[in-house]
């Protein structure tokens, strides 16, 4: 691996399916498989798998490119396989940190008790770009504010976890998670006829009761529930049409909204229509032009009016953002032990800040061995990643570090676990990611399976699609 | 459904059967080329279909006044700058479709993203006399797909009907212009109405409008151009008449009526348009000048596009 071939210090990868020279119990079926069948069915397999996914129409923009802006994401046949023991696990620290986050949001919006209680420092909450004075003291209905939390951990050891970082705003490539699924049951079938494979197919179905269970009091009746989306132009555009047919709602855009009198209304071809439930993929900035952006014609002017008077739900609501900070992250473990007595089941990453002069230096000495993030950057653009640069890559960072420290954290080069990825030459192990998505609503719910993104470079351990990463399909398999 | 699914809707139905009439006219225009000898004295065929497709000033401000073959392949069929080219239409066509995927079926979009996604190695192959007939084929194959798969896998719903008064808007204007062409802009000269340059350059007309043997059928004999105008006008069998269209935009409007419980003035409209096609006999057209017959058409039809947009909310409001 990279490491030890720039004779840096040796890092040991924990394999998912080896444990020395024996397959681990979760990979027993797929390598089975694997083994029985011939090479040119597996590329052939690869094949369909590909087109299927350009018929579909499965791409993603990638921003600051010409040309062709609807790519494809790579997608590997091999899955990533967990057993229901070690999902069980993963499965109460997703949870725990998901009400954790909520109670935090309904805080920071209520009388911070956090911060009086000396956890969390006033500057990180009210100094924060992404906190919406707007929204003091309103209740959002069951108090939820971050519906869908989205939470990208790696994996290091048999029950090594870490968090990298939480989405708490409109967490995206669920869909990858469902058409993965659903591509993987097109070509693998005997294997999941074989194998007990926890289903994620009803995740569309379970977010749509989670929105409905947080539509607002003077909602009388079924809730009429649309997903507000930027347009066909955003770069998740497929995923917002997918997510809205797949739950049988309207996928609207701001255009299409209008507010009169208490309440927002949709125009139809049969006149006005009254909508309770807003599943919002557009950011607070763009929501309402009257509060926010004025320049804004993504939005619904008058929006958050009858949203403070009650009279609309909005998911994730307005200001979920201060919660997802890279800075904020450092205190999640704090939030779980205040808010609700438990202990963090899932570890955070050691996280320097460059704001802090102790921290900088440290950062700024061991810079060949960190990753250094911007803290309000995403997308995995603007990151270096020490062990994998040149000298001069990181001079130049370093000076960009120096010139505007509180732009950046450092976290220790985590040694990301390898899961077998078909390459050119046949099966190799490569760093994977998990992005599991979890459910807030009057329950709490993880759907048992996620993203796993893969960075598909040997030795490379960034993950993003649009720094030259893949996606896989996750599998649970049941006990 | 919401109003922009229903002008997303329209639209596409109307950009794809646009670009199947530009590809109409390209074939028009390929066939008539093949004349063996293209007489002097009336205007390049080349020049009337630029006219004929409303897109005389576009093509004249980038290639010139003289129409030759390949520039106009390239404006009719290529061109991004032309908003009405067959890759245009169907760029517009499928974006239209993209904004409203969820009321498409998967069938109705694969073959709309489909035809999208041959365009690049469309636009690679290399030019040659033998290509046009090619392309002409596979944009109206495209056509009959979206439409097959319409007819097969979309609910007969609202949104059908919305797909449906796109198609028969956009085929009334699009026949009413191609009988123009022929009438008004090949043919300026009387003397040589009858010769044998008028005859085929009816039936290619009629080749174009895929309705060559379904006139034989219908009337026998001679060309006349009292019998085609009857035929693309006045016949309700034709599938391509104006009469046709009316009374299925009629249709259409009628079912949306009765669904939401309320009437627009593009009902009133279409009842108007489609009583006198179907009272008027082919003296009262001729009577009237087929040219000015057909302008007045095509500006009743443009109303009535614009009284279904007006209806039905379309736009920011």
């Amino acid at each position: 691996m990279w490491v030890q071939q720039r004779g840096r210090t040796i890092i040991s990868f924990f394999n998912e399916m080896y444990d020395g020279d024996a397959l681990r119990r979760a990979y027993v079926p797929v390598m089975d498989w694997v083994r029985r069948t011939p090479q040119d069915v597996i590329a052939q397999k690869k094949q369909e798998a590909e087109a299927l996914f350009r018929r579909i129409g499965i791409t993603f923009a990638v921003y600051g490119e010409g040309g062709d802006t609807e790519r494809l994401i790579p997608f590997d046949l091999m899955p990533r396989v967990f057993t229901e023991r070690e999902w069980r696990k993963l499965e109460r620290g997703v949870k725990q940190r998901a009400r954790a986050l909520n109670a935090f949001l309904y805080d920071v919006y209520h009388r911070a008790e956090i911060v009086r209680a000396g956890v969390v420092p006033g500057d990180l909450v009210w100094r924060n770009e992404a906190f919406e004075a707007a929204v003091v003291g309103i209740d959002p209905p069951a108090n939820v504010y971050s519906h869908i939390v989205g939470i990208d951990l790696v994996r290091t050891g048999p029950d090594e976890f870490f968090v990298l970082e939480d989405n708490c705003r409109t967490p995206s490539g669920v869909s990858y998670m469902l058409e993965n699924r659903e591509i993987m049951m097109r070509m693998l079938p005997e294997l999941f006829r074989a194998t007990r494979i926890a289903p994620v197919d009803d995740y569309p179905e379970r977010l749509r009761r989670t929105l409905a269970s947080v539509a607002p009091a003077k909602c009388a009746g079924e809730p009429v529930i649309v997903l507000l989306s930027p347009g066909a132009f955003n770069s998740a555009y497929y995923e917002h049409s997918f997510l809205a047919d797949q739950m049988g709602i309207e996928l609207v855009e701001g255009q299409d909204l209008f507010v009169q009198g208490e309440y927002v209304w949709m125009r139809t071809t049969e006149g006005p229509k009254r909508v309770d439930v807003i599943y919002r993929r557009i950011d607070d900035a763009f929501l309402d032009p009257l509060c926010f952006r004025p320049d804004s014609m993504l939005g619904v002017p008058g929006l958050m009016n009858v949203y403070r008077s009650g009279g609309v739900a909005i998911a994730s609501a307005p200001g979920s953002g201060v919660a997802d900070d890279k800075a904020v992250y450092t205190y999640v473990p704090e939030m779980i032990r205040f808010y609700l007595g438990e202990q963090p089941i899932l570890k955070n990453v050691h996280t320097w800040k460059c704001a802090d002069p102790d921290d900088r230096a440290h950062v700024l000495a061991n810079l060949a061995e960190l990753v250094v993030k911007e803290v309000h950057g995403s997308g995995g653009y603007g990151m270096l990643v020490g062990p994998a640069s040149t000298a001069e890559q990181i001079a130049a960072y370093a000076e960009r570090i120096k010139a505007a420290p509180e732009d950046f954290i450092a976290q220790p080069t985590l040694s990301l676990s390898t899961v077998p990825t078909f390459v050119d030459s046949g099966l190799a192990p490569r760093h994977v990611d998990l992005r599991p998505y979890c459910l807030v609503g009057r329950e709490v719910h993880l759907c048992p399976g996620g993203l796993t993104r893969v960075a598909l470079r040997e030795g490379s351990l960034v993950v993003n699609s649009s720094q030259g990463g893949g996606v896989k399909d996750t599998w649970v398999l049941a006990d | 459904m919401l109003s922009r699914t229903a002008e997303n809707l329209y639209w596409l139905a109307r950009y794809m059967e646009r670009a199947e009439t530009m590809a109409r006219l390209l074939e028009v225009g390929y066939r008539m080329g093949l004349m063996p000898s293209a007489a002097e004295g009336y205007r390049n065929e080349w020049a009337s279909l630029i006219a004929a497709a409303g897109a005389a000033q576009g093509f004249a401000a980038k290639f010139g006044e003289e129409a030759r073959q390949r520039d106009v392949e390239t404006w009719l069929f290529f061109d991004r700058e032309n908003p009405s080219s067959v890759i245009s239409c169907i760029e517009r066509a499928r974006h239209n479709g993209r904004s409203v995927r969820t009321a498409l079926t998967t069938e109705m979009w694969d073959a709309l993203n489909g035809a999208y996604l041959e365009l690049p190695a469309i636009e690679r192959e290399a030019r040659s006399d033998a290509l046009l007939p090619k392309l002409c084929d596979w944009t109206k194959r495209q056509g009959a797909l979206l439409r097959g798969t319409t007819e097969t896998s979309h609910l007969q719903n609202d949104g059908y009907d919305f797909l449906n008064l796109g198609y028969y808007l956009e085929r009334g204007d699009n026949t009413a212009r191609l009988l123009d062409v022929k009438y008004y802009v090949l043919l300026p000269t009387t003397d040589m109405v009858g010769g044998s340059v008028d005859t085929y350059q009816w039936t290619t007309l009629l080749r174009s409008l895929s309705a060559f043997r379904a006139f034989h059928w219908a009337y026998g004999g001679e060309y006349t151009p009292r019998k085609i105008a009857h035929f693309l006008i006045l016949n309700p069998a034709c599938p391509r008449s104006l009469l046709h269209c009316a009374d299925q935009a009629a249709f259409h409007l009628d079912r949306l009526s009765r669904a939401y419980g309320r009437t627009t003035f593009a009902h009133d409209r279409v009842r108007e348009i489609k009583a006198e096609l179907a009272e008027a006999d082919v003296e009262d057209v001729i009577g009237e000048g087929l040219h000015e017959f057909l302008t007045r058409f095509i500006n009743r039809n443009a109303a009535l596009g614009q009284d279904v947009a007006d209806g039905y909310l379309f736009g920011p409001q």
